[in-house]
């Protein structure tokens, strides 16, 4: 079969995360058939599924968050109590361990002095981009501040972040192409929730992705609405845990009322756009109707501690008038009818299908193939797996100019599938991450991490990035033949001029940031 | 167990490790180290990655052809920036005074018109022959340093905590175990490496050139003046390096052998003559060099440093102020136990008819009877290990005598 190593690119870099260094043979399988190395994976939907051991249910997840917070609040209840004795505990500085310390001092000081003064000099290079952040899960690989001895042992929630990241990023490497594993990236982002919003939503974060994004990604939108305003983490990143019907028995009686977030953000950020035909009265009226969705605290009274509940109590009686049409007032269904009407809404399909090209072909979707896609979302009512084979089939998917930019998720991740290294701890993506402006599952805002070109190659992050690929080029360059790597990455669709400059480097450890930094690697 | 705590450690820290400079170094103490005669050798060996131009490093000016070739970018006596004689005949470059004084006090030693038995200009080929210590290319995954530690006797493990660093360099790399260290931070891209991305995005980029020339611009905005020595830039980070590592092996229980290797020396454009990029870069390793001697302490009588590059780079300057890649160069030793003040060569001339394919500085050295000399006089080992084991098939390069005091 004739092999056309651009289309390979189109087929590895558009659509997935790159080509898999090694023996994978993933750029010659690409060229031979290029849509058909693409659509394979649409094939197995189950595929799409993410189970690893020990991850768990966000019911369970929610239960270990309530313990530890109790855990902690007991801790800081006996500690208050316990004013006086400091000196009955000797803190952790037993005589034994000094002749033991000072021998590894050797290496251990030297190590934490200079990074300290390292990190005095540059006081920015650490700096999570989100100043919620917590110093935690996402900042495993800094080395301890001179000042403070013994690393922090990993709490629940940072140890569930980083399993959950793990598993992600795993899945990410080792996947053929990776077209399902951006379609589940593609969905998480539109219906983000952020994990700085507080524990719960850490520890959820991945639970989220894991049950109501991933089993819909080749399923109906519909279904994958639903799921996701029912999930726990995006009641909570939503505040709709704390909206209570106005007239409800428990709005009666606390004296609260609606809080407008998740209805807001269900219209103009997951369906149908601003623009979109709806105004604040619609808002509003979502709000009442979905007023009762809520999760169980960990009390219980309303049902598995961490489970979605419908809590009558706070559910706004009487029917709602939405976007020109009556629900009546049957409970939850009143809810569920109303988000499957708006599901299928032509304003939703329309800001579906932008997005989906947007993210996918050009940051200026070509507008012949949108409305193709609204078609076919139309059509099918909301078939996201026609959505996705559409978007294969299509000409212009191929024939657009690879002029998106890689985010730095896809970066990190296509850098290590070509260097062929599955991660086993997340510390050092997550930093990344963090540095390049796109910490996981830690978008600034409800909208999303930003999806255009010139959002991810501003100056500043192309000089980290850089600074970045050098650091592995240091890292990992010693083992490799950059040569090597180039013809996994792109073999003959490489350009002239990166062979030259790669042929050129002084060094293996140069040539390997030049490579990942090339157009072949940075655009998609 | 102690190295599967290690690797833990080294995965969990994998994250933030410096870029521009590595260091490792051998985990045993020799068992000779405690002997009774009190010998305690210290040995570190500093690979420049990119080939060094051993003219421009330690330049012969006494050698009527020097200033014609290396044209704007010659060394002379005088001036504003004079090189500093080390006898009638050569100079060394302005920016390592460090250097100039222990050659004064006879601790530090050059080695010129030196070269690999590599005779092609490959980086990474010759980088590969450098370390490994085969005379040829090929995927050898141990370096001369290594298997010079596996022919000593063990003796016992020092320095049983942290290893934390990024790979080790080839040279050091193989069966006898070694821990590594790097400071922490996100270190930056060398100007080098920056200007030949910037260079490639200009020809297939456009808007990626100008946003990456943005931010490195920004950077430097926020760092000043890119020739001084600033935290986080190259100069700095040279010496960071030098001087965890020289506290490491200062300590009783520290380890004795120790290599470090330095990238960016590939000076193709603007190389730079008295001031300028490769001077910048010199400066850092002067002031490596000195970290070393002071961190070193009371044992700087008995270390010795070993500079070493892949190869040299051509005589002639090119059309861009820079020189491209050549064969013979410089080594330089420093050190207590270096018995200096002199610079070693046989010196090939530069006449046209002298140079290497009538380009390069001719090799009159093999590079392995240096190393080769400095591994007899330090630690002992037999001529028959040096040629069959450290330095595959080097019988005919014999361990150059009294490098050492």
């Amino acid at each position: 079969m004739a092999r056309d190593s651009q289309a390979a690119l189109v087929a590895l870099n558009r659509f997935g995360f790159g080509a898999r260094g090694g023996a994978s043979g993933d750029l010659i399988n690409a060229a031979s058939d290029p849509r058909g190395f693409v659509k394979a994976e649409l094939a197995r939907p189950s595929g799409v599924l993410l189970e690893a051991p020990g991850l768990q249910s966000t019911p369970q997840l929610g239960q270990a968050v309530f313990a530890y917070q109790d855990q902690v609040k007991q801790a800081r209840e006996a500690a208050a109590k316990a004013v006086a004795p400091t000196e009955a505990q000797p803190a952790q500085t037993p005589a034994d361990q000094k002749p033991g310390l000072r021998r590894n001092l050797s290496l251990n000081t030297v190590a934490t002095e200079i990074a300290g003064q390292m990190t005095e000099a540059k006081p920015t290079d650490n700096k999570p981009a989100d100043n919620a952040m917590k110093p935690d899960a996402m900042q495993p690989a800094i080395a301890p501040p001179a000042a403070k001895a013994a690393p922090q042992p990993l709490n629940v929630i940072q140890k569930t972040f980083r399993a959950e990241a793990l598993a992600r990023l795993q899945r990410a490497t080792l996947v053929d192409c990776g077209f399902t594993e951006r379609l589940v990236v593609f969905w998480s982002n539109h219906f983000c929730i952020s994990a700085s919003k507080g524990e719960l939503a850490r520890m959820w974060a991945g639970a989220f992705e894991r049950e109501a994004i991933r089993p819909h990604v080749l399923g109906r939108f519909a279904d994958m609405l639903k799921a996701v305003e029912q999930h726990p983490a995006m009641l909570f990143f939503l505040d709709n845990q704390q909206s209570l019907g106005p007239d409800s028995r428990a709005g009666q009686n606390r004296k609260r009322g609606l809080n407008e977030n998740l209805a807001r953000e269900i219209m103009e950020l997951h369906t149908l756009g601003v623009g979109g035909g709806y105004t604040q009265e619609d808002v509003t009226s979502l709000a009442r109707i979905i007023t009762g969705w809520t999760f169980a605290g960990r009390q219980g009274q309303l049902g598995v501690p961490g489970s979605f509940v419908f809590n009558t109590n706070a559910h706004q009686p009487g029917p709602q008038m939405l976007l020109g049409k009556t629900y009546e007032a049957t409970g939850l269904s009143q809810g569920e009818a109303a988000l499957a009407d708006i599901a299928r809404h032509p304003a939703t399909a329309n800001f579906v299908a932008t997005k989906f090209v947007r993210h996918f072909v050009a940051d200026d979707p070509p507008q012949p193939l949108v409305a193709r896609l609204r078609d076919v979302f139309v059509k099918t009512d909301g078939d996201l797996k026609a959505l996705a084979t559409a978007l294969v089939d299509s000409d212009e998917a191929w024939q657009a100019p690879l002029t998106k930019m890689r985010s730095p998720y896809d970066f990190v991740i296509a850098s290590g599938r070509l260097l062929a290294r599955v991660p086993e701890d997340p510390g050092g993506y997550l930093n990344n991450l963090n540095l390049l402006g796109q910490p996981l599952w830690t978008p600034a805002g409800p909208n999303g991490f930003p999806d255009t070109s010139a959002a991810w190659a501003a100056p500043e992050g192309m000089k980290l990035r850089l600074d970045i690929a050098s650091q592995m080029g240091a890292r990992l360059g010693n083992n490799i033949d950059p040569l090597d790597l180039l013809e996994f990455a792109a073999a003959d669709a490489a350009s002239v001029e990166t062979r030259r400059t790669i042929e050129r480097a002084e060094s293996r450890q140069q040539a390997l940031a030049l490579l990942l930094m090339s157009p072949e690697m940075q655009r998609r | 167990m102690i190295d599967c705590v290690e690797n833990r450690l080294l995965t969990s820290r994998r994250g933030l490790l410096l870029g521009g400079a590595s260091f490792a170094a051998w985990a045993y103490l020799p068992k000779f180290a405690r002997a009774a005669d009190g010998r305690d050798p210290r040995l570190v060996v500093v690979i420049l990655r990119g080939a060094l131009d051993g003219l421009a490093t330690v330049a012969p000016i006494g050698d009527p052809d020097y200033a014609g070739l290396h044209g704007s970018i010659a060394l002379t006596a005088d001036g504003a920036h004079p090189a500093i004689m080390l006898d009638s005949f050569f100079a060394l470059h302005p920016s390592m005074p460090e250097f100039a004084r222990m050659y004064r006090d006879q601790h530090a030693a050059v080695v010129h018109a030196v070269a690999t038995p590599y005779r092609d200009r490959s980086h990474f080929d010759g980088q590969d022959v450098l370390e490994s210590g085969y005379a040829g290319p090929g995927r050898v995954q141990s370096g001369w340093l290594n298997r010079a530690l596996e022919a000593l006797p063990r003796g016992e493990r020092v320095s049983s905590g942290l290893a934390v660093g990024p790979t080790t360099p080839l040279v050091l790399r193989g069966n006898a175990p070694t821990v590594g260290w790097a400071p922490v931070a996100l270190p930056q891209a060398d100007d080098d490496t920056a200007m030949r991305l910037v260079e490639l995005y200009r020809h297939r980029d456009p808007m990626l050139a100008s946003a990456l020339s943005q931010g490195l611009q920004l950077e430097k905005a926020a760092s000043g003046d890119d020739m001084k020595p600033k935290p986080g830039n190259q100069v700095a980070q040279m010496r960071q390096v030098a001087r965890g590592a020289a506290k490491l092996m200062a300590a009783d229980d520290g380890p004795r052998i120790a290599a470090l290797a330095f990238d960016g020396w590939d000076t193709h454009a603007n190389e730079g003559g008295p001031i300028g990029r490769l001077a910048f870069l010199l400066s850092g390793l002067d002031g490596a060099l000195a970290e070393f001697e002071s961190g070193l302490g009371d044992r700087w009588r008995e270390t010795v440093v070993v500079v070493a590059t892949e190869f040299g780079r051509t005589a002639r300057i090119n059309g861009t102020d820079g020189t491209d890649h050549g064969t013979g160069t410089v080594a330089l030793l420093a050190g207590g136990a270096v018995k200096g003040g002199r610079v070693i060569s046989d010196w090939p001339g530069l006449k046209l008819a002298n140079l290497f394919e009538a380009r390069d500085l001719k090799p009159t050295t093999d590079l392995r009877s240096v190393i080769k000399g400095v591994l007899q006089d330090r630690f002992g080992l037999s001529d028959r290990v040096l040629a069959e084991t450290v330095f595959p098939d080097s019988a005919s390069a014999r361990p150059m005598k009294g490098l050492v005091a």
